[in-house]
Formats: structure tokens, sequence, C-alpha cells
């Protein structure tokens, strides 16, 4: 299991490699990139605010209780914080199990606690604003799922 | 104890952390200490339900004791993934 927060830009295709190829007798793997998306008035940059030393508390929580959930041979979180822009990684999932259905609901509950139980904030400044990204209830209602 | 503020909680209050004299025994209380102080602190926590609260880095609630706390954080609903 292994939970990285940093600010540089990281390469989502190397990553998996080397997650994939640490693995010995998994059967599937599975992984989610998620990355910055343009707005209607034109993203300039997306600030991601944290809370360190909280940060990779929760992260580190959430990805044992996924180990504990389901039978996983890993699990890798990263999570960038800082000034990213349109079309930038901001983090990715991946995990590793014997099974096919392990692995994906593994790396969906993953995403569900990332987006409203691990301490990041977004802002957007676009060419029009600069606003806070509201929480969603449609995300804080994904985690009665599990 | 050290008290932590993040995004528009933090703009709102004008600073990122301090450190706070009290004797407050739950989160509320400290709370209702720090809306006296002064206008940028009342509007700030105007709304609870807007706000979330971690005590030593773990989420609580507002009723949660800080008897012994290190640090008290207050931030909005978390906007990771």
């Amino acid at each position: 299991m292994r939970v990285i927060v940093q600010e540089d830009a990281f390469d989502g295709g190397a990553e998996l490699n080397a997650f994939t190829a640490a693995q010995s007798n998994m059967g599937a793997i599975v992984s989610f990139t998620g990355i910055v998306r343009d707005v209607a008035a034109g993203l300039k940059q997306m600030d991601i605010e944290h809370y360190p030393g909280m940060t990779e508390r929760a992260l580190e929580q959430i990805a044992a209780d996924a180990m504990t959930r389901w039978d996983l041979g890993d699990v890798l979180v990263i999570h960038r914080y800082g000034p990213l822009h349109p079309d930038e990684p901001i983090m990715m999932v991946a995990t590793a199990s014997k099974h096919r259905k392990d692995a994906f609901e593994a790396a969906d509950f993953l995403m569900d606690f990332l987006k409203s139980r691990a301490p990041f904030w977004k802002k957007e400044q676009t060419f029009a604003s600069n606003d806070w990204v509201a929480s969603k209830q449609e995300d804080e209602d994904a985690l009665k799922r599990w | 104890m050290d008290v932590l503020y993040f995004a528009w909680v933090r703009e709102r209050i004008g600073l990122p952390k301090e450190t706070v004299e009290t004797k407050a025994a739950t989160v509320i209380e400290l709370v209702e200490e720090l809306r006296a102080r002064e206008e940028r602190y009342a509007l700030a926590f105007s709304d609870l339900s807007a706000l979330r609260v971690a005590v030593d880095q773990d989420l609580t609630d507002f009723d949660a004791p800080i008897n012994g706390a290190r640090e008290v954080a207050f931030f909005p609903p978390m906007t990771g993934g």
C-alpha cells in the first residue's frame, strides 16, 4: 500500500507500469486517473489546498479500509496539491487483486472517499471569477453505497 | 492549542493558523469564543452546516471534546479527487 501526496506532476502511465510490475499473481489491476477539466468560463488555473499531516493520515486510512473490505494485493493513491492547469493529472488510484470485481469495487470506493473525506479543497481561477469549488450532495450520497 | 483554517474559512478569517488560549471543553464552545472575538470570526462561523471540523487531524462533530487536543481545524466540506 502506497500513498503519495505531492505538488509535482506525475506520469500516470509510468506509475501504473511500476505498480503492475511490483505485483505477483494478481489477476486484475484497475486504475483511475483524474484530470483537470476546463470550464465554460475558461479555466486559467486550479489551486488545490490541503491539510498537511491530516491528508496523509486520511488517505492511508481510506486505503487501509479498502484493503480490509476487499481481497486486494496492493493499493496505490497519488494526489496532488498546488497550482494545476487543464489536462494535467490531479490524482490516481490503482488496485491489484486476484479478481476483477474486487479491483473495480475497491477503486470505486477509494474515489468516492477521496472526493469528500480527504482534506483537499479546489479553487477555480477562471477568466470570469475565482471561486472555491462547492461540495456536491451527490458526492456525499455516494458514500452511502458503501 | 493551535487552531487552523482552510480554504474560504482561512480567507474570511485572514490567517491560516493561530495559537489560542482557551478553556473551551468542546468544539462548539471554542466556536462561541471565536465568534465573540471579531466580526470576521462571526462571519466565518455564521453557518456551521457549511463547516467541518477536525480535532487532532480526525474528522469529528461540533460537540466533540477538545480537552488536551493539540490542534483543531475548521474548513468547508472537502473537494478532493
